[in-house]
């Protein structure tokens, strides 16, 4: 993969309109956003326990660091699940991508715990056009909900996206947000 | 009586001529007297007739918008930005601009069966006649028409009666399509209650179709052992001239069977199909093959291997016709919906038509007569297949290598892939003369060519795929069991009691065209894993030829492994996209044959019946197109859920039912009036899975309903949880949700079970005789 830092969609034609995501440039934004969320979630695709970052260390590794240093719920899309449970990390929920997109465009859900709705929402690790459907309903629907996409493909329809990013930029940054967060 | 028809009695008459008695005729349309179903309320429903209907589902299945696009851009005002649900220049907003679109989709799909089964019909009945019989099984089809009985309240008993339905059709699309004119409806929901319109009226055009060719040409009625026929591009034999069929309309494929037939040559000349005409010409002639689904299109032409090219309607590619002049195939284009810019030679004689191909005077010749296109393809074929045999347009393995040296490693070919392929690292491990992973990607390629019109450079990507992996295209030699139509009314009244009572687990219908996630093997494993659970599993379409390549260890094909007959356990093929209408049909039928349920005009108590009794979902994997959306839509309208793959979401918006809110989940019990809690049953209406395992664990889940027995439940929640545990390896978190009673439970997974109940404070509920419709309700609460 070239090192493309633009703002351009993944799949070229996956234009958005208007509103376009703001591009991460660095990974400590990221970091300071999830660090300021009162009630961030994490909702994690079935590719994250499909692609190797660094070493033998997945995707799906740096998601359950993340989401264990800021305090954050995950929700495994998919069939994942079992990944988690087997890395010893039983996610808060797990149920179809777009379930979960449908519940955080609901402004009245009370979040998985009950305890109230979500005020940040980090995607990583759908196919693509999943989740640039998906984001495409919550920047329309979801006024009260940001969201960012920690995939490093630029998502026009997150909040914050990183740009078109190599694999390894990629591990550095996710490594970054997660020192940064550093127990929120 | 019918819509058309009138109908005058006079008891005495007196005119200066004589005297007459009793005296009964009809203008225009007999009354079908003989039939003694009483007239539901809704036959030929208008666009709001069943409108309560929709919004109940609506109510339940709440639509999640997700806009594949934030602008409108159908009226000069546009470009106006609905970002966040602003409004447009005319009014409208986000929502009910994404259901206009949808509507706009349902539209297309539905105009196009409906088109279809119009062309198709007058064919028929120029050919056979308007009095030809609609035999669709014989004694073992009593109920002929499931969907147009329902729908319209007729029972048609010959080819012309069909005429009157497309009537109805035509009108109902024509105002369809002229909701979605700026300034019609505003608001989403009655939008979406248009789609459901859309949809079932589809389900009216398949029907038409699809039984009037089985009538006429003699397809396979009913027929649960229908031939087995080849499939796949290794079945091909090469040594003959071969003429290629593409399109889903089938009446010039049979005009080139038929003169083969009459002239002598149908041992002498391979015919093979692509997409839906492919089934059809299986169901005409057992000696006919199917190459594949639509997505092997160019990979097919460019082989080289069809002499003559045929084109009818529907699904074809855009540039089928530059393919084919690339490897100097005459093409006949056969439709009047599918020009392709060539010109008319209708009216022409067929030798002169030969001639001007053969010599190149032309490159290809639209020919709208059906037989004269037999006559044309026939002669041609055995022209031209001896001068070009064979050229192929992919490279040989050589010029792969060598040219993959031009890649600058964009990642163009890759950004613009729908299945985002790792293309870019298959072309730099070629330019190291390794091809393996350039062979990988040929499974799972759809075939649509985007990577090479997104080269910089030129470079054709697809046919390097497919050269590299043209050993696994040779191997490609499979069966099919042919498409057999409808499902016999005996098999209807067999498994309609385990089935309402849940003691089968489910019907499972694999349907739809072929834009994979991640190639079509995982339509045959989905097949074979509720198959194996003896769930009834149906298939049309590209699915039903993806679901056929596949062998077992012994080398069998699951059409061979599996009957074919609609029981626990089959893998029934019923044919190509117009014969979805007979899954519709069946499930109908359950309601009709098994419940004794009336049909006739009587939609909404059926469609009652199916979503709270019958336990049938539609999985159409890689969807892609306008029809399915229309198909989709006739099938929510009735109440089946339907689930799609991840590309699915851009169909821009899902019916989603909401487990977590209690209240969603009451129907009347219609013993008491009184309302009942049936929990998720089924949980959605329209959902998208990203992944075959996310999609196996919907299945289970979805096949629930609220009137399984208890004995039905334990054995569905059997296969849900089982599959949930293997699959995502974790018990579900939401059994509670579908235990009803502590009979529920699966015996073998009891004290497991009750501690999850016991934890989620599980209280238990009635099972109800489940109604939406207050007018089912027998005895009214005092």
């Amino acid at each position: 993969m070239t090192n493309m830092a633009t703002a351009e969609p993944w799949q070229t034609a996956e234009i958005a309109g208007p509103r376009k995501a703001m591009v991460i440039t660095k990974p400590e934004v990221a970091a300071a956003m999830i660090k300021q969320a009162k009630r961030p979630i994490l909702v994690v695709g079935h590719k994250a326990a499909e692609i190797k970052l660094k070493d033998k260390k997945m995707l799906i590794d740096y998601m359950i660091e993340l989401a264990e240093k800021a305090n954050a719920p995950i929700v495994a899309t998919a069939h994942i699940v079992g990944e988690f449970v087997k890395r010893g990390h039983k996610p808060a929920g797990w149920m179809p991508a777009v379930d979960i997109g449908n519940r955080l465009a609901d402004q009245d859900w009370c979040g998985l715990d009950g305890k109230g709705s979500y005020d940040l929402a980090l995607f990583v690790g759908l196919p693509y056009y999943m989740e640039w459907t998906i984001l495409s309903g919550l920047k329309n629907f979801a006024p009260n909900l940001k969201t960012i996409t920690l995939d490093n493909s630029y998502q026009p329809n997150a909040n914050w996206s990183f740009p078109n990013t190599d694999v390894k930029s990629w591990a550095e940054c996710l490594t970054v947000i997660i020192e940064k967060i550093g127990g929120k | 009586m019918s819509r058309k028809g009138l109908n005058v009695k006079i008891g005495e008459l007196e005119t200066d001529v004589g005297f007459a008695k009793n005296l009964e005729f009809s203008i225009g349309k007999i009354v079908d007297r003989t039939w003694e179903e009483p007239m539901g309320p809704t036959p030929f429903p208008s666009l709001t007739s069943l409108r309560n209907w929709d919004m109940k589902l609506l109510q339940r299945y709440k639509p999640f918008y997700m806009p594949f696009c934030d602008l409108c851009c159908l009226c000069t005002y546009g470009k106006c930005d609905l970002t966040r649900n602003k409004r447009g220049a005319c009014g409208i907003n986000m929502q009910a601009q994404q259901s206009r679109t949808v509507l706009l989709a349902a539209c297309i799909g539905t105009s196009t069966h409906v088109g279809h089964a119009r062309h198709m019909l007058e064919h028929l009945i120029k050919k056979f006649g308007g009095d030809h019989p609609l035999d669709v099984g014989g004694l073992n089809v009593q109920v002929e028409a499931p969907t147009i009985r329902l729908v319209c309240g007729l029972r048609p008993k010959t080819l012309s009666d069909l005429e009157e339905v497309l009537d109805y059709a035509e009108t109902q699309v024509t105002h369809l399509l002229s909701v979605v004119h700026t300034g019609m409806e505003g608001n989403n929901l009655d939008f979406e209650s248009k789609v459901f319109h859309a949809g079932m009226i589809d389900h009216l055009g398949m029907e038409v179709a699809d039984i009037a060719q089985v009538a006429a040409y003699g397809f396979p009625k009913a027929d649960p052992d229908a031939p087995i026929v080849d499939l796949g591009y290794g079945t091909i034999s090469t040594e003959k001239p071969v003429i290629l069929v593409i399109g889903h309309n089938v009446v010039p494929s049979v005009g080139i069977i038929d003169y083969m037939k009459e002239n002598g040559f149908d041992d002498k000349i391979e015919i093979c199909g692509l997409c839906c005409t492919a089934h059809d010409i299986t169901r005409y002639h057992n000696r006919a093959k199917v190459v594949g689904p639509i997505s092997w299109q160019l990979r097919f032409i460019r082989s080289g291997v069809p002499d003559v090219v045929v084109l009818d309607e529907q699904c074809v590619r855009a540039d089928s016709f530059e393919e084919a002049q690339a490897i100097k195939a005459p093409v006949i284009v056969a439709s009047e919906k599918n020009c392709m810019g060539l010109p008319d030679r209708t009216n022409d004689p067929a030798d002169e038509i030969v001639e001007d191909l053969v010599t190149g005077k032309i490159p290809g010749a639209l020919i709208l007569d059906p037989e004269k296109v037999g006559e044309v393809a026939t002669k041609l074929a055995l022209r031209v297949a001896p001068h070009r045999k064979k050229f192929k347009a992919l490279p040989e393995a050589a010029e792969v290598l060598e040219k993959a040296k031009e890649c600058t490693q964009c990642n163009a070919c890759r950004r613009a892939c729908p299945q985002d392929l790792l293309i870019p690292e298959a072309m730099k491990a070629a330019t190291e003369g390794n091809l393996v992973k350039l062979e990988d990607l040929y499974a799972m390629c759809v075939g649509c060519g985007r990577c090479e019109s997104s080269c910089p450079n030129g470079l054709k990507i697809h046919s390097f795929i497919v050269s590299a992996g043209e050993n696994k295209m040779k191997d490609e030699t499979y069966k099919l069991r042919v498409g057999r139509g409808a499902i016999q009314d005996i098999e209807i009244r067999n498994v309609g009691s385990p089935l309402v009572l849940g003691e089968i687990p489910g019907v499972v219908a694999f349907v739809g065209c072929a834009n994979y996630p991640k190639g079509g093997a995982d339509v045959a494993e989905m097949a074979m894993e509720f198959a194996n659970r003896r769930y009834i599993v149906v298939t049309s379409g590209c699915a039903a030829m993806s679901l056929g390549m596949h062998k077992d260890e012994d080398g069998k094909s699951p059409y061979e492994k599996y009957t074919g007959e609609f029981a626990a356990g089959g893998i029934v093929n019923v044919g190509s996209c117009v014969a979805n209408s007979h899954i519709a049909g069946a499930v109908i039928k359950i309601a009709n044959i098994f419940a004794k349920r009336n049909l006739r005009g009587n939609y909404e108590e059926i469609a009652d019946y199916v979503l709270n009794r019958v336990g049938a979902v539609g999985v159409a994997w890689g969807a892609y197109s306008q029809k399915a959306a229309a198909i989709g839509a006739g099938f929510w309208r009735l109440g089946v859920p339907v689930i799609v793959g991840p590309h699915g979401t851009k169909y821009r918006r899902m019916l989603l039912g909401r487990a977590d809110r209690e209240e969603d989940w009451y129907v009347y019990d219609a013993r008491t009036g009184e309302k009942a809690y049936v929990g998720p049953t089924p949980e959605h209406l329209f959902q998208a899975a990203e992944t075959k395992e996310e999609a196996m664990v919907m299945i289970g889940k979805f096949c629930m309903r609220p009137n399984d027995t208890s004995k039905g439940r334990a054995i569905k929640l059997t296969h849900y949880i089982d599959l949930h545990k293997r699959l995502y390896g974790i018990m579900p978190e939401d059994i509670h949700l579908f235990v009803r009673t502590i009979t529920d439970i699966p015996v073998t997974m009891k004290d497991e079970i009750i501690k999850i109940l016991e934890d989620k404070d599980w209280k238990e509920t009635v099972i109800p005789d489940p109604t939406l419709l207050p007018r089912m309700i027998r005895k009214r609460k005092e």
